[in-house]
């Protein structure tokens, strides 16, 4: 199998599988006051450490959620149960994942004004459209750090340092799933208040999240119970989850930049490659993650092109998985022409990825060209 | 371009002939500090620390939090490095400082020659990049009274460097100039704030904790070790000293007047704490007592427990309300982690009514109405003590 779906979802790593199997064996509840909740707690903590250090926060400021879309939901929730009485703007990229967009969405039906911000006609989106987006009115601004259609990075660094100068009472707010792991993400550097993050787009299990809260940021828990997490996100901690997030993050952690410049390698030989067959078009652009790829195939369907693929044991994605087929409408805002939004698949790699594998992709494009063309 | 955190010394800039050895000291905790952030230089000049990023990896970011919290800094400075040279501070400087040009609305500049030969004046280098500031944000104005930003130029010995706004430090003197202190670290709010104080002021901390199982807990014990593992990004390493307290709090319970059970407990724990500050050269306790408090610290109760000490006991927040003290914690971290609910060493066993005027012959005769010295020596003998790391 030639896995290139790693945008949608990553292969645990052993590391990971070792670490959930030790926290299936520590069965205790972590809030249990005896000596078998302290030894699952003190898992929970490890694993906690080990994400704050990634992020360079303080481990209480990291909250364990079931993953990402739960801590995009919690985060744009908790601020307007904060702050929405009082201040009804949100700002956002429109090219969020559905994560954030849907919950934006959400609250431009519940009365706020919601502003999207979309590239310019070379396909770029500007810091400084982000902040002029931003007003005395505003209380949250959303925006993700790669994209997980095309692995554009979007200047959300220069865009908060310059909102949080002017307005520092507004959050700000980083979906960093596709980013974090693989390329640098500190969030101070990112000047983010909260930051979300997911387990199985870094080789972890799924239904692990977490989610950053700077100290000083209050908002409301998103979930009630028990109290656990200091009552931010109650419901028992999945120890065995937690554990195998901290154990990839424990691994990839010292490793990002060089990584980072594996995946660059691969990502120019794909590009060559693409280039080298006059069909093919990469629709990524330059200066974006090394990881994800969006290619266009001249003439085929993505989706037919993706069931040729599989026949081959390839797994690519149209488009992004969690769109499931529909015609991505964030391709869309990233001006890309109408005719390569049908025919767009996504490559995306992971740290295990080789040259190899993206010949084999290109071999299987290119019979596809041979074979498919007639049903155009 | 090229960026430097300039540390701007507080009192030690004053100090005389030792000047020095003060020096020193902040230099070392400042390497030690910025190990975990990546590649630094640190050098020293005009009472001014420049610490500056070797690599792309090093985390200016993260240093200059780590900085903020070393004694001896007053003032963190972010600035570009520049040539002496009035043209390339004028242009390049303002790319520098775009962000935060773009987001005031008011500024002014300020400008600090202590390179007498730069051939521009003070005010002259201030009119001319005042100007050029106006010219490339033309939304700006300037008050020199309440700007939003202050453009600082200092034209140094080496380089010119231009920052538009600094960084409180931690302020205090460097930890290690005044001696080393032993803190009673229990587990509440007041003691990390103490030792943080007394750090401020030079002392090395160690600290000392009594621990009570099966009354109290692993957790306890652990919450104390977290709160001195917070305190070491201002102290540094501090060498803890977990005493094993289970059975002279029983011996207490069974063989002293009820009401001054907490009285006898502390100066116990006072007789432990110094004998083991004796062997380790340790000069001074530190207590995070507060006058009035409680029954154990009200002035008679002090008089009762220092008549039971050889050496000075610091008491940083005696004169200190506890929303002050609270201030501090949530300022100093230690907050959180203190009002976790665990029992502690000073929490079981509590009388009903304990005695908040005690009298120093009563308290002497309970005392020595029972043989204590085996048991201070066991649980002497049962301390072991380590290091907690500065992270």
């Amino acid at each position: 199998m030639i896995y290139l779906d790693n945008a949608a979802t990553t292969k645990p790593c052993d590391e990971a599988k070792a670490a959930v199997m030790k926290g299936l064996e520590v069965f205790g509840n972590p809030s249990s006051l005896h000596r078998a909740g302290l030894d699952a707690e003190l898992l929970v903590s490890d694993a906690r450490e080990i994400i704050a250090d990634a992020l360079g926060v303080t481990p209480d400021e990291v909250y364990f959620t079931s993953g990402a879309t739960e801590s995009n939901n919690t985060a744009i929730f908790g601020a307007y149960k904060a702050h929405g009485k009082r201040k009804k703007r949100v700002v956002i990229s429109s090219v969020e994942h559905p994560a954030v967009k849907n919950p934006a969405q959400e609250l431009e039906d519940m009365g706020c004004e919601v502003i999207r911000i979309s590239p310019d006609e070379n396909g770029e989106i500007n810091a400084r459209d982000i902040f002029a987006a931003v007003n005395e009115d505003t209380f949250l601004v959303s925006c993700m750090l790669v994209n997980n259609e095309n692995g554009y990075i979007l200047p959300v660094e220069k865009a908060f340092s310059m909102i949080k100068k002017k307005y520092p009472q507004v959050i700000t707010h980083c979906d960093c799933v596709q980013g974090f792991m693989k390329i640098p993400v500190k969030a101070k550097k990112l000047n983010a208040d909260m930051i979300s993050l997911s387990g199985h787009k870094i080789y972890a299990p799924k239904g692990i999240g977490a989610l950053y809260v700077k100290k000083g940021i209050h908002i409301p828990p998103f979930m009630l119970g028990g109290g656990q997490e200091k009552g931010f996100r109650s419901g028992t901690e999945s120890v065995p989850l937690i554990c195998g997030f901290g154990a990839a993050v424990k691994k990839l952690a010292p490793n990002v930049s060089a990584n980072f410049e594996k995946a660059a390698d691969i990502q120019a030989y794909l590009i060559e490659k693409c280039n080298e067959n006059g069909d093919v078009f990469v629709n990524s652009r330059k200066g974006g993650s090394p990881y994800v790829t969006s290619i266009a195939v001249n003439g085929l369907k993505s989706e037919v092109l993706l069931h040729y693929l599989e026949k081959r044991e390839i797994y690519v994605s149209s488009g992004s998985a969690c769109s499931k087929g529909k015609k991505s409408s964030v391709l869309k805002e990233f001006r890309y022409p109408e005719q390569s939004l049908d025919s767009t698949i996504r490559i995306s790699c992971s740290i295990d990825t080789t040259k190899a594998d993206i010949d084999a992709l290109m071999e299987g494009i290119k019979s596809a060209q041979n074979d498919l063309c007639k049903v155009r | 371009m090229k960026e430097i955190i300039l540390c701007k010394y507080g009192e030690i800039a004053l100090k005389g002939l030792n000047k020095s050895s003060f020096e020193s000291m902040m230099t070392k905790s400042v390497k030690r500090r910025l190990k975990s952030c990546g590649q630094f230089s640190v050098s020293k000049a005009q009472s001014t620390l420049y610490v500056e990023p070797l690599n792309d990896d090093s985390d200016v970011d993260m240093a200059v939090e780590k900085l903020s919290k070393i004694f001896g800094i007053v003032k963190l400075c972010r600035c570009c490095v520049l040539e002496k040279d009035m043209d390339e501070i004028l242009t390049k400087s303002l790319d520098y400082i775009e962000d935060e040009m773009e987001t005031a609305r008011t500024f002014k500049v300020d400008a600090k020659r202590s390179d007498k030969k730069f051939p521009f004046k003070s005010p002259e280098i201030c009119i001319e990049m005042g100007g050029k500031i106006l010219e490339r944000f033309p939304h700006l104005k300037v008050d020199v009274h309440d700007p939003d930003v202050v453009v600082t130029v200092e034209i140094r010995e080496t380089n010119a460097y231009v920052h538009a706004g600094s960084i409180e430090g931690a302020g205090g003197i460097p930890v290690g100039s005044s001696g080393k202190a032993m803190l009673l670290l229990s587990g509440g709010i007041d003691s990390p704030v103490a030792g943080y104080m007394m750090a401020k002021r030079g002392a090395i901390i160690s600290a000392i904790h009594f621990e009570a199982p099966p009354y109290t807990s692993d957790r306890a014990k652990m919450k104390v070790e977290k709160l001195a593992k917070i305190i070491t990004a201002y102290c540094g390493d501090i060498n803890f000293f977990c005493v094993p307290f289970t059975e002279i709090q029983e011996l207490l319970r069974d063989n002293c007047p009820e009401e001054l059970f907490t009285i006898l407990m502390r100066r116990l724990m006072m007789e432990i704490a110094q004998r083991i500050c004796e062997k380790e050269d340790i000069q001074a306790l530190v207590t995070g007592e507060s006058l009035g408090q409680v029954a154990s610290q009200t002035m008679y109760a002090m008089v009762c427990t220092d008549a039971a000490c050889r050496m000075p006991v610091f008491r940083p927040c005696v004169g200190m309300d506890k929303s002050e003290i609270v201030e501090i914690a949530r300022k100093i971290d230690t907050f959180d982690t203190s009002i976790l609910p665990y029992e502690d060493c000073c929490t079981v066993f509590t009388p009903k009514h304990p005695k908040t005027r005690p009298n120093l012959a009563d308290v002497e005769a309970a005392q020595n109405a029972f043989d204590w010295e085996p048991y201070i020596q066991k649980a002497i003998e049962g301390t072991k003590p380590y290091l907690i790391r500065n992270a």
